[in-house]
């Protein structure tokens, strides 16, 4: 009755997300007694895998056919449903995701288990298990108790923190195959941006709204971001007007974040997308109009025109690094 | 072509949220029911999609009688009947139990629903629903182009969309911009009152995952404002007090 972790890759390397997701397995495993296994699936070399080890990881099921290497969803739900159904854990991880998601919801109806997402806290495990989850878009929280079957929680970031191990875990590789029906079904591509830090994965995000008064504004944000390893968001009206691409777009019909810091520039606060930013731990908000409802919600704060502003905490910034 | 969309009927993006009964009930004083902003895209992709589709479309909501009206507000966008499954939505697998119920008895080559509702943020009916009727589900999604059988969709991952292209039927968990919302004009709200309506009870179906209380995040402590001419100690309060920098 292990604790299996569903890891994620992009391309070559295992996604951040992950590794708060084993460090998370590794908590509820010290509390029962037992071991962490983790699940990777497609292409990736042996160093990545042994490197789990720094975050909890005892064994690594490494499924290697690069049928896997394009993540999709019927495939990948179809391997972890038979590995779940060989190694028969008690729990399973993952890290909220656009594909971890949806695998995890496949495996619940297959296997008569229970799925808890967006959770926020670690599970009680003393008896039954508990756990808190964010809900009305971040504004509270709702305890719940997992009744059916296996017990599969899909984590929102920063919900446990990444803890430190030193294991070196076993790799077991494993041939199995996905063999879904007949589901005519192509991905032909993506349009991710190379190099840009994932405001999923990002510790710290720096948005910018329509005080900016427009696209051609960015620059000092993008260079804000870039001296702080950030990665960018931006308010629903920029988004709406084309001003950024919709990738960016935090708050409630957007992407919701839970970064360590949250800068907002030249963002009023609506209640919409206080919602996508306030489980962050810090925020800071930057704006010209003292009475903008975001100071409410904001740890720090400069009343001031941005435009002075911004160019100064870069260089501050570049000072103290 | 035949179109379900299910909808959420939750309250309004700016109502305050509170809980009473110790903790145990939302508390529904004041606040506004609305149909749930990604699900406002699916219906408004589903009536898009009368025009050059032929399309019939259903709305579906599980729920209880005081989400009527939010139903008739879909008829009167411009859905032409509405189902309700009478009885609480208690958790994600209970509600794709029910909603699948009704794809095996109806069946739809097109199933549309929100990404997520805004109350619990659960994510995972659409999901749920295609394994149960053995459908491909794909969410968010952005942007829907049908053909045909054919159907090109974009679907947003992290840092991008991704691009699909699959036949009918699939189920999809909307999100902007994959329509423009609509808003029901006068004949649609009075044509909604002769539409059909029905009303099923539900079947049996296990509740997995219970809710125990609910909690308010902890109050922000108060705001520490910095002179816009001492930038310095900003940073030097990220790096030393908050240690996020």
């Amino acid at each position: 009755m292990a604790v299996l972790v569903l890891i994620e890759r992009d391309e070559d390397k295992i996604k951040k997300t992950s590794f708060e997701a084993v460090s998370y397995g590794a908590e509820i495993a010290k509390k029962k007694n037992e071991l962490v296994f983790c699940i990777v699936l497609g292409s990736i070399e042996k160093d990545k895998l042994k490197a789990l080890g720094k975050f909890g990881c005892q064994k690594v099921i490494h499924v290697k056919d690069t049928q896997l290497d394009q993540p999709e969803i019927r495939s990948y739900a179809n391997i972890v449903v038979k590995l779940v159904k060989e190694y028969d854990p008690e729990y399973i991880i993952t890290a909220q995701s656009s594909i971890a998601d949806p695998i995890a919801a496949i495996l619940a109806v297959k296997t008569g288990s229970s799925l808890v997402t967006n959770v926020t806290s670690l599970p009680e495990v003393n008896s039954g298990c508990r756990l808190e989850r964010g809900i009305y878009s971040g504004k509270a929280f709702e305890t719940v108790e997992l009744n059916a079957g296996k017990k599969i929680i899909s984590i929102k970031k920063n919900a446990s923190g990444i803890s430190e191990y030193d294991f070196d875990p076993e790799i077991i590789n494993s041939d199995l195959k996905p063999d879904t029906d007949a589901i005519e079904l192509k991905i032909t591509g993506n349009d991710k941006a190379k190099g840009d830090v994932l405001l999923s994965e990002a510790e710290i995000v720096v948005s910018g709204g329509r005080g900016l008064k427009g696209p051609e504004n960015w620059g000092m944000v993008e260079e804000l971001a870039d001296v702080l390893h950030a990665a960018k968001g931006c308010s629903k009206p920029v988004s709406d007007a084309n001003w950024r691409p919709h990738r960016e777009h935090v708050g409630q019909t957007g992407i919701k974040v839970s970064p360590n810091l949250y800068i907002a520039i030249g963002i009023s606060g609506a209640i919409q997308h206080l919602a996508g930013v306030s489980s962050s731990k810090y925020i800071v908000v930057i704006n010209n109009d003292p009475d903008a409802p975001f100071f409410k919600a904001a740890d720090y704060g400069i009343v001031g025109d941005a435009f002075k502003i911004v160019p100064k905490l870069i260089e501050s910034i570049k000072k103290y690094k | 072509m035949k179109i379900l969309v299910c909808i959420t009927h939750v309250p309004d993006t700016t109502s305050r949220i509170a809980f009473v009964e110790d903790n145990t009930k939302f508390d529904k004083t004041n606040v506004q029911y609305i149909i749930g902003p990604y699900d406002d895209y699916a219906i408004s992709k589903a009536v898009d999609l009368k025009t050059n589709h032929n399309a019939e479309v259903t709305v579906l909501n599980v729920g209880l009688l005081d989400s009527d009206p939010t139903l008739r507000r879909a008829l009167a966008i411009g859905a032409d009947k509405a189902i309700r499954i009478n009885t609480e939505p208690k958790d994600s697998f209970y509600v794709a139990t029910q909603i699948a119920e009704i794809i095996n008895k109806y069946r739809y080559d097109l199933i549309l629903m929100g990404r997520e509702s805004i109350d619990f943020n659960g994510g995972v009916v659409h999901a749920m629903v295609g394994e149960l009727v053995n459908i491909a589900a794909f969410s968010p999604v952005m942007e829907m182009d049908i053909n045909g059988n054919n159907v090109k969709i974009s679907r947003e991952i992290e840092g991008g969309k991704e691009f699909i292209e699959t036949k009918l039927p699939i189920i999809a968990g909307c999100q902007e911009p994959i329509a423009e919302w609509k808003i029901p004009n006068m004949r649609g709200i009075m044509t909604a009152r002769t539409k059909p309506f029905e009303v099923v009870e539900p079947i049996e179906a296990d509740v997995r995952v219970k809710t125990e209380k609910f909690s308010l995040p902890p109050q922000k402590g108060n705001i520490k404002l910095i002179d816009p001419e001492q930038v310095d100690e900003l940073v030097e309060l990220l790096i030393n007090e908050a240690k996020v920098i």
